[in-house]
């Protein structure tokens, strides 16, 4: 993840308390998903960022995964993202994601 | 009557020394992680000049190869030399990095870039053989200094250095003491840019079988910044490489886009030509070596080469309509507006099916699209996925949604309509522009009738809007000898000219045989 | 309980899969607070 978004998501969870924070993800690769979903979990894995060794433990989520979805309204999210499930590989995305979740998301 | 593509070239410089130390990742990387494995990891996954040049990309590149050939190739490609393969194309060249610095050489006007002595006499002549290099560039080379002095620059007084097979062999000194706009690496950014630019633009007018002297304008649409502290994107690249080019009637300006640099500055371009301010424009883009190694840590980590080794670059030839060549359709032009926000349909869409609308076309009536022809090979194992792929299924999604094509045909629309990505990441340069080159052929072979080529721009990334960029445009087949008889101008007059190109035309290939 | 409703949101999007301000315009619809959107460019 870009260093000044990580910067960013560090002081957020600083500011507003790790608990009231969610990050919302639209990466085109469920690998390159689960690589920012951990960085804002267990910590940057590239070891170049301000998030190396810092879990924060957020709840983080991919825009396309059912659970997020289902809470938007259906017709901004039809306007703004639907074509883009016919795109991107939904099924890959939703199991690396869920994987993250599961092992370092602290206020689920 | 709308300008058309004369020609175009495609050139690549395999830089590894300066994957190393000139690549913003690396140098990041040195920065916040010194000792960090990947820096000690990655000269192993350098690759050598030969093995850059046996890359299938880069030999559909530089047009040795097609995109078609290249699709028929088991993916991934880097594990897949294509032996045999040759340093030249008939778009342009792979140049190695030797000859390469002492391309920077020449296009230093300012003695601020520096080269060992032997290092000059060793590789002087290579470059002097080189087809487009002639006398009076390669007479810019200088004699060479002192290694001692070389070294004195690097260590005391903040220059870049410059490396060949990991050797220290020169330097790039800054042009200023305090001017950041001028220090050694931003010269040495931009002295890449021009260089690269300025190869391009020659291989552009031999590709184009025109003259030197028949070049008017050049645009420059790559995406550094020249200038000092009290202008910092000044320009103008475009004369300066036009300068070294020996393009003696050209004057020129850059554009700037982001990645859809290119593709503004084509329907510029064909706009000044068919307005008829200047009969013949090039469109040129050098490389960039801030993104070399961009997403070397990916693939270092999965064991693979470090691919994004070679700078690009690119030049089209757009003349006045010939009645041969093909065309760019100034009718059909699509364009991100400030209003069309982005949702990624509301991009595909105002790109390329509103332009299509307006003329009364069907996505469908477009045989081939160009939009980002970036590589596979480096994005997908950096988890950017496929991107020229993506984009074929955003298009033919839209053509489903408006009724346009069949669903059951969703899947073989990239096949049919699209390409597989072939282009270097060097931003700007695979933004649409790399097929210009095949569009132009296989549409005078009678191959196809028309492309769409389609630019996209990160525009965010500049802090200065949260908006993202585009526009796109349509080469088509000629159409001088239709407008022409519509506009009451004889058979026979058109027919001369027709034979005129041709002529010419055929001049060109046997020149390049 | 919901996900997004009164949280600060934090957006990464990507310009080759969702950007930012799309992904903005639907986690406002949900009630959620964005506080950072932004977009990321891997080529």
């Amino acid at each position: 993840m870009d260093l000044e978004n990580q910067r960013r998501v560090k002081e957020f969870a600083e500011k507003y308390g790790p608990e009231n924070v969610v990050v919302v993800l639209g990466a085109s690769e469920g690998e390159a998903a689960g690589l920012a979903a951990e960085t804002v979990t267990a910590g940057d894995p590239t070891f170049a960022g301000p998030l190396t060794g810092v879990q924060l433990g957020l709840t983080v989520y991919h825009v396309c995964e059912p659970e997020i979805k289902e809470e938007f309204d259906p017709d901004v999210y039809e306007d703004q993202i639907s074509m883009m499930e016919m795109v991107l590989d939904v099924d890959d995305i939703v199991n690396e994601m869920s994987a993250i979740r599961d092992e370092y998301c602290k206020y689920l | 009557m709308n300008a058309v593509i004369k020609g175009a070239s495609y050139i690549l410089a395999h830089v590894p020394g300066m994957v190393i130390h000139n690549g913003s990742t690396q140098i990041t990387e040195r920065i916040v992680n010194p000792e960090s494995e990947y820096l000690k990891q990655l000269p192993e996954h350098l690759r050598t000049y030969q093995q850059a040049v046996e890359y299938w990309p880069n030999q559909v590149y530089i047009g040795n190869k097609t995109p078609e050939e290249l699709a028929g190739v088991e993916f991934p490609y880097y594990d897949k030399p294509l032996a045999g393969a040759g340093r030249y194309g008939k778009f342009g060249e792979i140049m190695p990095e030797a000859e390469f610095l002492l391309l920077m050489q020449c296009a230093d006007v300012f003695d601020v870039l520096l080269l060992e002595k032997g290092f000059v006499a060793a590789h002087r002549d290579e470059l002097a053989a080189d087809p487009v290099i002639t006398e009076d560039i390669a007479a810019r080379v200088k004699e060479g200094a002192e290694a001692a002095d070389i070294e004195r620059f690097v260590k005391e007084e903040h220059a870049e250095g410059l490396y060949a097979d990991g050797k220290l062999v020169g330097c790039v000194k800054r042009a200023h003491d305090i001017d950041v706009n001028l220090n050694a690496e931003v010269m040495h950014e931009n002295l890449v840019n021009k260089a690269s630019n300025t190869l391009a633009l020659l291989y552009a007018v031999r590709n184009a079988g025109i003259e030197k002297t028949d070049v008017e304008y050049v645009i420059d649409c790559s995406e550094e910044a020249c200038g000092d502290m009290n202008q910092r994107g000044g320009g103008n690249f475009a004369k300066a490489a036009a300068e070294i080019a020996g393009l003696m009637n050209a004057t020129g300006s850059d554009s700037r886009g982001f990645c859809a640099g290119p593709s503004h500055a084509m329907v510029e371009a064909a706009a000044l030509v068919k307005a008829g301010a200047y009969k013949t424009v090039a469109v040129t883009g050098g490389g960039c070596t801030a993104k070399l190694g961009m997403n070397g840590k990916d693939h270092v980590k999965k064991g693979l080469p470090a691919l994004e080794d070679c700078l690009g670059g690119f030049c089209v030839i757009l003349t006045a309509n010939d009645g041969v060549n093909p065309e760019v359709n100034l009718d059909i032009l699509g364009r991100h507006t400030v209003g069309t926000g982005s949702a990624p349909q509301n991009v595909i869409g105002s790109l390329v099916a509103d332009p299509l609308e307006r003329n009364g076309l069907k996505i469908t009536d477009i045989d081939k699209y160009s939009p980002e022809m970036q590589n596979p090979d480096i994005t997908k194992p950096a988890g950017a996925g496929d991107v020229p792929q993506s984009n074929y299924k955003m298009i033919a999604a839209l053509a489903v949604k408006r009724g346009e094509l069949e669903k059951k045909d969703l899947a073989t629309f990239a096949s049919k309509h699209g390409l597989v990505g072939f282009a270097p990441t060097q931003g700007h340069i695979p933004s649409g522009v790399p097929y210009i080159g095949f569009a132009r052929e296989d549409i005078l072979a009678g191959k196809i009738r028309n492309a769409m080529i389609i630019g996209k721009g990160s525009l965010f990334l500049g802090r200065m809007t949260n908006l993202f960029d585009g526009v796109s445009f349509v080469i088509q087949a000629n159409t001088a000898a239709e407008q022409s008889a519509q506009s009451g101008v004889s058979e026979s007059q058109v027919r001369g000219m027709i034979a005129d190109a041709m002529k010419e035309f055929a001049a060109v290939l046997m020149a390049k045989e | 309980m919901a996900i997004l409703k009164d949280k600060k949101v934090v957006i990464i999007g990507d310009r080759d899969g969702i950007p930012g301000p799309a992904i903005a315009a639907c986690v406002e619809s949900a009630g959620g607070e964005v506080v950072f959107s932004s977009t990321e460019c891997f080529v």
